[in-house]
């Protein structure tokens, strides 16, 4: 016999307190990125450092039909001018992906460039741009050590977890670069975000060389190479603010994709009826590996901390009262463990143990990768020729939450999010402290769509045409209906203007499908990551197994 | 060079500055990209009418009929073109359409190609003397001088819809179909017995 296994409920899992537990997977964008690539040749092809480490590199990564490049620029900055925020101008090295082997031309074009960021112009030859800063407290210290003859304090390095952090990674026709659509063909880059994943990964390589090199020209006879292993347990670290939580709202059809995706994982998971030895002993082994990076997360943030307490309780708990007491000989061993978990762990511990169980299926998770994109335009119409009952009954079945929410009191009302004029980057502020609501930007989407089912019951029966006429201001949030109804997994089923909103939540969504770690909030608007850690480096990726992230 | 996603980005956030809803930013900002992917001067003209709303309000034809004008102003663009497109099934039921005083009339032509698309039909359509034909959001064929026009009214401007018919005469599609088929083999008695695979019988 068999069992049908449904969806979990968008309802549940789209609501931000669940999605704010998202934990990296074999579906992760780094993880995907390193499988795809790793029979690619990776290459250092320009190394013109002068001796403070401040230059031009360039590394390749080939196959016999492509070659993508990542062009870097380190330039001396003094500490005085380091500064993760967005609005910096300057930075300790900047980045752009290029799309093939850059010429000397190139390479002199976007040396005036790239290091501007923002108010630099890349071109549809440009797929990803970006910058980062040293780790003050890493860097010299890993410098001075190497350039000595001995390795840098394990200690130190394992609580920072890189010599580097990013504080903004472009792609997608920012700045001049080329938009997806020019590449969105290419089969390697069939996943979201591979170019930004490969320039990381390069940076990663970057930052190794770069300290080999300094440390060298410091004391060539006494210098040693920053040790391998010490290498691969470091990562690259980002910075991220407000940027990211608009992106999941305004791409409704790749937020369904990602979360169907993983839904979807889980479901072929939960409905194998004999669940093999080797298969729940690998899982077994990753949950023990997987407990090291537990205990390795350092925050000051308290928001955090309380989660990763709870994290290790529900892995305590987990292990004393499920695991030590089922076997796999009973059928269906995936969905009884699962059904156990959702009903006793918090939703830190059930979607730890969501990732983990994917692990041993290869076969399941490389066939829903390549599903991971997806194309807004497809979805952009709006079906006029339908009613407004249509609609009504549309938005009673995909907004059930919503719809109940009260917004005539001010708490639910108590945020809005606006563009800034300096940096046009998304910020959310006060609405009654701060001035600016006027120019609020279309991301009050459970507020609209509140908005739009009270309306519809004035409009009984009409085509969509009509109703649109007299109901311009509500024309965003008709056509997410639409696109929610398709893909029920597009939409936050939480108020994201409320009081009680936690936009780390959003990041943290984001970052666990791009296989980030060690989330390190700063604020309730803004939080530090780690990528990479683990990952085999360059000269090693072909033989990646895949399981680096728990090294 | 500006990018596709540049283009939609910064149109949309015009539009919606200057009053129009994010609804409706949201569709400027896909049709003016489209159109400058075509190498057609969306965002001129874009940039010029909107420099001449500011301030005042605009608006399209109360419902789609075969001659379509305001009273006391002249036509959105913008405005016309959702009208196009959220009604559809009427304006392919009409086929021949027209619309009196329109400004900047290059800035329909992404929402008649869309109407195009979305009725499955070509559909001509003539801006004063100029011509431009839309192919199902995929292509718009047209004099070659619209690519750098900026035109700030057209006193007519028409649209036609196209029955889907062949281009060419069934002389021609006959002389080219017997040229494919010396692309056939000749049967014999025993590929007839043997080449297709079914049985001989079907009523056994």
């Amino acid at each position: 016999m068999l069992i049908k296994v449904q969806h979990r409920d968008p309802n549940q899992i789209m609501k931000l307190s669940r999605l704010g537990c998202f934990h990296q997977s074999k579906l992760s964008f780094l993880r995907s990125f390193i499988r795809e690539f790793k029979d690619w040749e990776f290459k250092s092809e320009i190394f013109e450092l002068d001796k403070e480490g401040y230059g031009t590199a360039v590394y390749s990564v080939s196959n016999k039909e492509r070659t993508y490049s990542l062009v870097c620029f380190a330039n001396k900055l003094d500490d005085t001018e380091r500064s993760d925020r967005v609005i910096a101008t300057k930075w300790d090295a900047a980045f752009v992906i290029h799309d093939g082997l850059p010429s000397k031309d190139d390479i002199d074009r976007l040396r005036e460039n790239v290091p501007k960021q923002e108010v630099g112009r890349c071109s549809f030859k440009e797929l990803a741009l970006s910058r980062a800063n040293r780790s003050v407290r890493v860097f010299n210290h890993v410098i001075d050590s190497l350039s000595n003859g001995i390795q840098p304090n394990k200690k130190l390095l394992s609580e920072v977890g890189y010599l580097y952090r990013t504080t903004a990674v472009y792609g997608s026709g920012k700045f001049g670069l080329a938009d997806r659509y020019r590449i969105k063909d290419r089969p390697e880059i069939n996943g979201p975000f591979r170019i930004e994943m490969m320039l990381v990964y390069l940076v990663r390589q970057f930052t190794f060389d770069q300290v080999n090199h300094i440390a060298h020209k410091k004391n060539p006879n006494q210098s040693v190479k920053l040790d391998l292993e010490i290498s691969r347990q470091l990562g690259i670290g980002n910075s991220t603010g407000l940027g990211m939580a608009p992106f999941i709202i305004n791409h409704p059809a790749l937020l369904h994709q990602w979360i169907y995706v993983r839904e979807e994982a889980l479901r072929q998971i939960r409905e194998i009826k004999k669940v093999s030895n080797d298969d729940f002993e690998m899982f077994k082994t990753f949950l023990e590996l997987s407990k090291k990076n537990i205990s390795n997360w350092n925050t000051d943030s308290e928001f955090q901390n309380v989660k990763i307490n709870q994290l290790k309780e529900d892995i305590q708990k987990f292990e004393n009262n499920c695991l030590n007491n089922i076997t796999v000989e009973k059928e269906f061993f995936w969905n009884e463990m699962y059904k156990w978990v959702e009903k006793n762990l918090t939703h830190e511990g059930v979607e730890y143990i969501v990732s983990l169980m994917m692990e041993p299926y290869d076969n399941i998770i490389n066939l829903l990768v390549p599903q991971m994109s997806s194309d807004e335009d497809h979805y952009f119409d709006i079906p006029t020729n339908r009613s407004t009952d249509q609609l009504k009954t549309s938005i009673e079945k995909s907004y059930p939450d919503i719809i109940r929410m009260d917004f005539s009191i001010d708490k639910s009302n108590e945020n809005f999010w606006y563009i800034s004029k300096n940096k046009e980057e998304p910020r959310l502020a006060s609405r009654f402290d701060e001035p600016g609501s006027e120019l609020e930007q279309p991301l009050a989407i459970a507020r609209d769509i509140k908005e739009l089912h009270a309306r519809l019951s004035s409009h009984k029966n009409e085509e969509l045409s009509k109703f649109l006429e007299e109901n311009s201001d509500l024309r965003h949030v008709v056509r997410r209906c639409h696109i929610v109804e398709k893909l029920p997994y597009a939409e936050i089923q939480d108020n994201s203007i409320g009081s009680e909103l936690m936009p780390i939540d959003m990041l943290r969504l984001k970052l666990s499908f791009f296989g980030a770690q060690k989330f390190d909030p700063r604020s309730d608007k803004w939080l530090r990551i780690c990528m990479y850690q683990g990952a085999p480096l360059m000269h090693e990726i072909n033989k990646s197994n895949d399981t680096w992230i728990y090294n | 060079m500006q990018s596709s996603s540049e283009i939609n980005t910064i149109s949309k956030r015009a539009a919606r500055a200057v009053g129009y809803s994010w609804g409706v930013a949201e569709e400027v900002g896909k049709c003016i990209s489209s159109i400058e992917m075509f190498g057609i001067s969306g965002v001129e003209n874009l940039n010029n009418y909107l420099k001449t709303i500011k301030g005042i309000e605009p608006e399209g034809p109360k419902q789609i009929e075969k001659t379509n004008k305001l009273n006391d102003k002249s036509l959105c663009p913008i405005y016309t073109g959702l009208k196009l497109i959220d009604n559809y099934k009427s304006v392919e039921e009409i086929k021949a359409l027209k619309f009196i005083n329109l400004d900047y009339p290059l800035l329909l032509l992404p929402f008649v190609n869309k109407l195009s698309y979305l009725i499955g039909k070509r559909i001509e359509i003539s801006i004063d003397d100029i011509n431009a034909e839309c192919n199902l959001n995929s292509c718009v064929l047209a004099d070659h001088q619209i690519k750098s026009l900026i035109i700030k009214k057209a006193n007519t401007v028409k649209i036609n819809i196209l029955e889907n018919e062949d281009s060419f005469s069934s002389k021609t599609w006959n002389e080219l179909y017997e040229m494919s088929t010396e692309t056939f083999v000749e049967e014999t008695e025993q590929s007839k017995q043997t080449g297709a695979g079914a049985g001989l019988r079907d009523n056994d």
